[in-house]
């Protein structure tokens, strides 16, 4: 039997209890902890899954890292607190899994770079892009890992309720952190990212557009069997990852449209974008606790 | 209707908003040629940029002839009274645009937001005013909401530091009526010295009757563009609207007849296709589809071999808003399949 890396969440929000949720099920990572800066329905919820709370924020977790064990702690806040947060579980050897836009840490789109991350051995901080990123990155890649691609946009379309306001206050966050991940991870040369949040009820599916400029005529068929090995590997984590219709080829230019359906565990399927998320983040932390467990990554 | 006295500043859109049926490719030339003589007729207030606003050249959208800081340098320079106005949709647009093209010495900043999404627009909206610019708070597709929750909106874009708003009817639906109920709550509920504007799109061929309630209503600055040039069948055009409001007794400070000579001798010449209400650009005005989606669903109907209005109709079915143009390619080939089935 493998033994579990025991773990804390660190805000009790949508997010943070949909990641409860998906960490409950997984065979590498264990919940312990939830961490609030105050009494709320998801510190309540939290306690009804059996977790340990801090409602003074990670200053109410620290006197238990050691005693509890706890390795790993994801970061749902926003990205204001979270080189603090990141910098007091650091002190005690806790890895921290950051889902806010701070990116101190290397951006990490598992299908696309975790494994690099992983050789590179034991990592502080590793950063989950933004929803956007986590959603499109994977197949910037998949073209780019067959030829160059000079220039990679991607056109986010994710539903109003879906949007929170944190990145409603910081949208160009979003576009800047989207855009240098294209460009740092998925290997094209430059990058760019659209978000376009959508009324629409019912709420729509989060849906994603890529498009990559490629130096070089497209190699149609690599690249189509590129995509849809990429696809079966994000499936792996985010089963309702899927193309709405075949690659186009036009001249220079692959583009790619995508829905991404969540699973549903705390928040609503058509938030993908926050589920990818969630996913994303749990399977990192799965993937560096295999790696722990088999002294891999020390 | 008595709008005699009444004061009416005019904006000219052909350098942005007719981006669109250009498809981005004014060339330098071009645009100085039509902002000076748009200038010596008299326009308070010209709008360059991309057809989607600053940061807009992509490949989604089109790449321009130019880039937005190559066309604001070489405009804002040229002009002799005319200021010169950029639009931004946060989510397309960051900050740093805004910064450049102040740096370029704009002096109207629009911030644009789909109707119901005006919290996105705070942090542009707050630097804008912030530097000192003329700042716009655009809310797109209003017809999509009722006055009451677009009013809503616009107190937010109101207290992040716009000192106008404008109700945009960007899919040309709207009725003199429509227009008439939002204007007038937001003239009555926000504050006095905010400034209230009207875009709008002349696909039922209202533009003109539109922009005439938004005046009457209590709107002092009017989106329009010499000939029509922009995106579906046009914005208001604008030399018809002076002159409409010349005959009413209102006050732009143009003179109508150099316009008409604007849009008659430098626009006309220019279109690529004769910008008007055809059987596409009526089905956005009657559907309530986004204007700037009429040549990308030519296009796509084209390559798919589906009518263009089905993909407009689709879009509108998906209640598709400004920005999701990449969508046309997708509901082209998803109508192209069915078709074939």
């Amino acid at each position: 039997m493998t033994k579990k890396l025991r773990a804390a969440i660190i805000g009790p929000g949508n997010i943070g209890t949909d990641l409860l949720m998906k960490a409950k099920r997984s065979g590498w990572i264990e919940p312990v902890w939830m961490v609030g800066i105050e009494e709320s329905e998801g510190i309540k919820r939290a306690r009804d899954f059996g977790m340990k709370v801090s409602t003074s924020g990670v200053d109410g977790l620290v006197p238990f890292v050691k005693e509890d064990n706890i390795q790993i702690a994801f970061d749902a806040t926003s990205a204001y607190v979270h080189a603090e947060n990141s910098r007091k579980l650091n002190e005690l050897g806790v890895i921290m899994i950051d889902l806010t836009p701070a990116a101190i840490g290397p951006f990490c789109v598992p299908p696309v770079n975790l494994t690099e991350l992983l050789k590179e051995g034991r990592k502080e901080n590793v950063n989950m892009v933004t929803c956007g990123g986590q959603a499109t990155i994977p197949m910037v890649y998949a073209v780019s890992r067959i030829q160059p691609v000079e220039y990679g946009e991607i056109v986010a379309t994710v539903a109003s309720k879906s949007v929170g306001p944190g990145t409603r206050k910081n949208i160009d966050e979003f576009t800047r952190t989207t855009a240098g991940a294209i460009e740092k991870i998925g290997g094209a040369k430059k990058g760019k990212a659209i978000i376009i949040v959508n009324p629409a009820e019912p709420p729509l599916i989060m849906r994603d557009t890529v498009h990559c400029l490629t130096k070089d005529k497209p190699d149609q068929k690599r690249i189509t069997d590129s995509i849809h090995a990429m696809v079966a590997d994000v499936q792996k984590y985010v089963p309702g990852y899927r193309l709405t219709n075949a690659p186009v080829f036009d001249g220079n230019r692959v583009s790619i449209s995508l829905n991404v359906e969540g699973l549903g565990d705390f928040l609503p399927k058509y938030s993908g974008n926050l589920d990818i998320m969630t996913a994303a983040a749990l399977r990192t932390a799965e993937m560096y606790a295999e790696a722990m467990s088999t002294g891999a990554t020390k | 209707m008595n709008l005699q006295g009444k004061k009416v500043t005019l904006h000219d859109m052909c350098l942005r908003d007719g981006m669109h049926p250009k498809r981005h490719q004014i060339s330098i030339d071009q645009m100085i040629d039509v902002a000076t003589a748009l200038d010596d007729a008299g326009v308070p207030l010209i709008e360059v940029t991309h057809g989607d606003g600053l940061g807009g050249a992509s490949v989604n959208y089109g790449f321009p002839a130019a880039s937005d800081e190559e066309y604001l340098d070489a405009v804002v320079s040229k002009l002799k009274k005319a200021k010169v106005s950029a639009l931004l949709l946060p989510g397309i647009g960051t900050v740093d645009h805004l910064k450049m093209a102040a740096d370029c010495g704009v002096g109207t900043i629009r911030v644009a937001t789909h109707c119901t999404e005006a919290d996105v627009s705070e942090q542009h909206i707050g630097l804008a005013r912030k530097m000192g610019l003329d700042t716009v708070g655009f809310l797109m597709m209003a017809h999509m909401i009722s006055a009451e929750d677009l009013l809503k909106q616009a107190l937010l874009m109101e207290s992040y530091g716009a000192n106008c708003i404008y109700c945009t009817d960007s899919a040309g639906y709207m009725m003199p009526h429509d227009v008439t109920e939002r204007i007038a709550l937001l003239r009555a509920k926000l504050k006095p010295e905010t400034e209230l504007g009207f875009h709008g799109h002349h696909n039922l061929a209202l533009g003109v009757a539109n922009s005439m309630a938004a005046v009457a209503a209590g709107a002092n600055r009017i989106d329009g563009s010499a000939a029509g040039l922009g995106a579906g069948a046009g914005n208001t055009p604008l030399e018809i609207f002076a002159a409409v409001m010349d005959r009413m007794g209102a006050v732009t400070g143009v003179d109508i007849f150099k316009l008409m000579n604007v849009a008659e001798e430098k626009i006309v010449p220019m279109m690529d296709q004769i910008v008007r209400v055809d059987r596409d650009s009526l089905t956005l005005g009657y559907a309530g589809v986004y204007s700037s989606f009429l040549l990308f669903a030519k296009r796509a109907g084209a390559k798919y071999g589906v009518p263009s209005q089905d993909i407009l109709l689709e879009m509108a079915r998906r209640k598709a808003i400004g920005g999701q143009e990449d969508l046309i390619e997708d509901v082209a080939m998803e109508l192209a399949r069915t078709r074939n089935a």
